[in-house]
């Protein structure tokens, strides 16, 4: 049975924080790129520190991204998951393939604050805010792991159960009901997602935002030309 | 044909005296900030010599400039299909080592240590994390270390010399050096443009200049890797990229360069010369020994009609045509063909050039003897103490051909004024010297004014930048009326 106590805290968690963290996301984010443009930098410190650097971040993104495309999956197509997942061995590889991506993530995460606490030049170079970051992130890459081994099959009933209630809350009807069920472990990871998502706009996260996609069809050369000229030279 | 003006800057090699001037006087006006202080945009090499970053040019090391791979001009570091893998850790990016961590002295100790029996010190302490350093590079810690077998001897220019060549550098009688000023290259093609990502990096159509757009960029670095000439630097505080800017706010109110303005020696040349950006890819996938020349091709006449029509066309604006007319530079490059690219076979077509140095201008030493008889009284170019090849690897791509030409042109000038003005030297044998050198009297005449009695407004002629037409566009012109400079206004802050 569950007490008012604990539906009200679960409505808080589960139907106003992810409001509250997607206002804070999208208005953060556009004032920063507006007034603060200059900010928008992925703060690289490889020029500092080549060797260690390799380990932390080459395994950490090739992690994060596959973990992130796993979830995406689950919340786009959920019942082509579950038709994917219906035979055993490919819900093996799924959810293998998953912890596999998870455990990079791990290292290079380990490797990232390891660096940050031995080198002194990069010592010199993290902020506040990036322990911040590097913590809620670790949090929510531990507990998302766990999830994983503790609670099985998370690839399954995270289509069936996360997924309508995320798109619940893109319908501005957020529905909670198989949120109010899940084990802590896994609210704790959920509102963990939303807590980044705030945090995103005041972070290092925003270069995510500025991945230079364009590049892959611009032409190699860039001229730029005064007004009346740049019209003149549409074609560069 | 699409005709475009570029800056463009010859360094007369002979002239230059190390003095490092250069270097300071950039150094003092856009350098000298925190993460920047590692930065030369400017910087005096001695050649032979490992140079800034240590060996830059050993692009084996450092994936720097172009390739032509099947036909098809290609970076060496990370183009288009690499950069979605090495956008997270670039393979072929350059350290604070390769460079050197930069350091200041704890000055205070002087005052502040406590009466005692010993003299305090003022031990170096490093700019980046304030702890005390021990120093083992600097930006020029090879400076006048011409035979160094630690330095010189590691010099990548060597690579193809035979062991009596080597000698003929190293040995302590013959030993020598000379030096090698070098600024971002401002490149017709350049591979920082091409290699960023975010498309900060770009080329300005009016004038060439190649700059980088601090808002647009995002540290992905690519751009340190891929410039050749390693002239595009990494400022470690803000996160963003930083390079020479070829002082565009100084050229923007006619007056040169820092770099140039200050230079001691007056080796420094600047000018407009136009080129045709329409064969640009064709020319910088010829062969090697073609390159040169291709280059050559690119830049057009600006005397010819129909380049002036075309460039009218384009856009180009008369007063720049007129300056590209009096330009030093194009004489220099075109006409007589005594200033060279540096490493062309980088294949950026970089817009700087070199007048090869002859020194020691004296003769050869044989059997302990300077020889110095009258008919030949400047030394023969093929037995010259820099060994030709050297020179080619530097400034010819590898092939000797061109670096000769220059050098047995500036021989028979020389030997031509002092058949005038000393009289020691016959004239006949003068005219057989400029003849052989692929020179008349007339051209002698103005290599000798523009070398040696220029005036200031001789070596640089700044063309109008015309930037009412950029301060046009602008929201609010009137705010820019009366200024030069950055387009925007937010401190250079890292992070948020």
């Amino acid at each position: 049975m569950m007490t008012i106590g604990d539906n009200l805290l679960d409505l808080f968690l589960f139907a106003v924080t992810p409001y509250i963290a997607l206002t804070v996301f999208f208005l953060g984010t556009i004032i920063r790129y507006r007034k603060y443009g200059f900010s928008y930098s992925s703060l690289s410190s490889q020029f500092l520190e080549n060797r260690h650097h390799f380990w932390g971040l080459i395994p950490f993104h090739y992690g994060i991204l596959t973990v992130f495309l796993g979830h995406l999956i689950g919340f786009l197509v959920p019942r082509d998951l579950l038709w994917w997942n219906s035979h055993p061995l490919r819900l093996y590889i799924f959810e293998v393939s998953g912890l596999v991506a998870a455990m990079l993530t791990i290292v290079g995460l380990v490797s990232m604050i390891m660096r940050r606490l031995t080198d002194p030049k990069i010592r010199v170079v993290t902020s506040t805010a990036d322990w911040i970051l590097l913590g809620i992130l670790t949090l929510e890459i531990v507990s998302g792991t766990f999830v994983a081994i503790f609670h099985s099959w998370g690839s399954s009933w995270f289509a069936s159960t996360a997924s309508p209630y995320l798109r619940s809350i893109f319908t501005l009807s957020p529905d909670i009901t198989f949120m109010v069920a899940m084990p802590w472990l896994v609210k704790f990871h959920i509102v963990g997602a939303f807590v980044i998502l705030a945090a995103f706009p005041f972070t290092r996260l925003v270069h995510i935002l500025v991945v230079p996609n364009q590049y892959l069809w611009r032409k190699p050369q860039v001229v730029r030309w005064y007004g009346k000229k740049a019209f003149l030279h549409k074609a560069v | 044909m699409n005709v475009r003006s570029q800056i463009s800057m010859v360094f007369h090699l002979d002239k230059c005296i190390g003095c490092h001037t250069c270097s300071i006087a950039c150094k003092n006006i856009w350098t000298d900030r925190k993460g920047a202080e590692y930065m030369w945009w400017n910087n005096v090499e001695t050649k032979p010599g490992t140079g800034y970053p240590t060996r830059w040019e050993d692009q084996d090391q450092y994936h720097g400039g172009w390739e032509v791979h099947k036909g098809k001009l290609r970076l060496r570091s990370t183009g288009k299909g690499k950069i979605v893998t090495n956008i997270f850790h670039n393979p072929f990016m350059p350290t604070m080592d390769d460079y050197y961590e930069p350091w200041t002295y704890k000055y205070e100790d002087l005052f502040n240590a406590p009466e005692g029996t010993d003299q305090p010190t003022a031990r170096p302490v490093s700019m980046v994390t304030g702890e005390h350093m021990d120093v083992e590079a600097g930006p020029n810690w090879d400076d006048d270390l011409g035979g160094s077998p630690v330095y010189a001897a590691n010099d990548k220019n060597l690579d193809g010399l035979s062991e009596e060549q080597r000698q003929q550098l190293f040995a302590v009688e013959r030993l020598v050096f000379f030096y090698f000023p070098r600024i971002c290259n401002h490149c017709l093609n350049p591979s920082c443009v091409a290699a960023c990502p975010s498309g900060a990096l770009y080329k300005r159509g009016e004038d060439g200049i190649v700059l980088l757009d601090q808002k647009r960029c995002r540290a992905w670095r690519s751009c340190v890797a891929a410039c050749p000439y390693k002239k595009t630097f990494f400022n470690w505080s803000t996160g963003k990229s930083e390079k020479c800017i070829l002082c565009y706010p100084r050229l923007e109110t006619g007056q040169a360069p820092a770099c140039f303005h200050s230079c001691v020696g007056r080796i420094r040349y600047l000018g407009v010369v136009l080129y045709d950006a329409d064969r640009l890819e064709e020319v910088a996938k010829l062969p090697d020994d073609k390159l040169i020349e291709g280059q050559r091709s690119l830049i057009l006449d600006p005397n010819d009609p129909e380049v002036i029509e075309a460039a009218r066309a384009n856009g180009v604006h008369d007063s720049v045509i007129e300056s590209a007319q009096r330009s030093p530079v194009y004489k220099f490059v075109k006409v007589w063909k005594i200033a060279l690219p540096p490493h062309i076979e980088y294949r950026t077509l970089p817009m700087l050039f070199y007048v090869p140095p002859m020194s020691p201008v004296m003769a050869n030493r044989q059997d302990g003897t300077v020889e110095s008889v009258s008919d030949n009284f400047f030394h023969d170019i093929e037995q010259a103490r820099v060994p030709m090849k050297f020179l080619a690897n530097l400034f010819g791509a590898g092939g000797e051909g061109k670096v000769v030409y220059a050098l047995k042109k500036q021989k028979a000038v020389r030997t031509y004024r002092r058949a005038l003005t000393v009289g020691d030297i016959s004239m006949e044998t003068a005219e057989k010297m400029l003849a052989e050198a692929d020179c008349t009297k007339e051209e002698a005449d103005a290599i000798y004014h523009l070398t040696s009695l220029c005036t200031f407004d001789d070596r640089f002629v700044i063309p109008p930048m015309h930037r009412e037409e950029a301060i046009e566009m602008m929201r609010e012109p009137s705010e820019h009326k009366t200024a030069v400079g950055f387009g925007f206004i937010e401190p250079p802050k890292r992070g948020f």
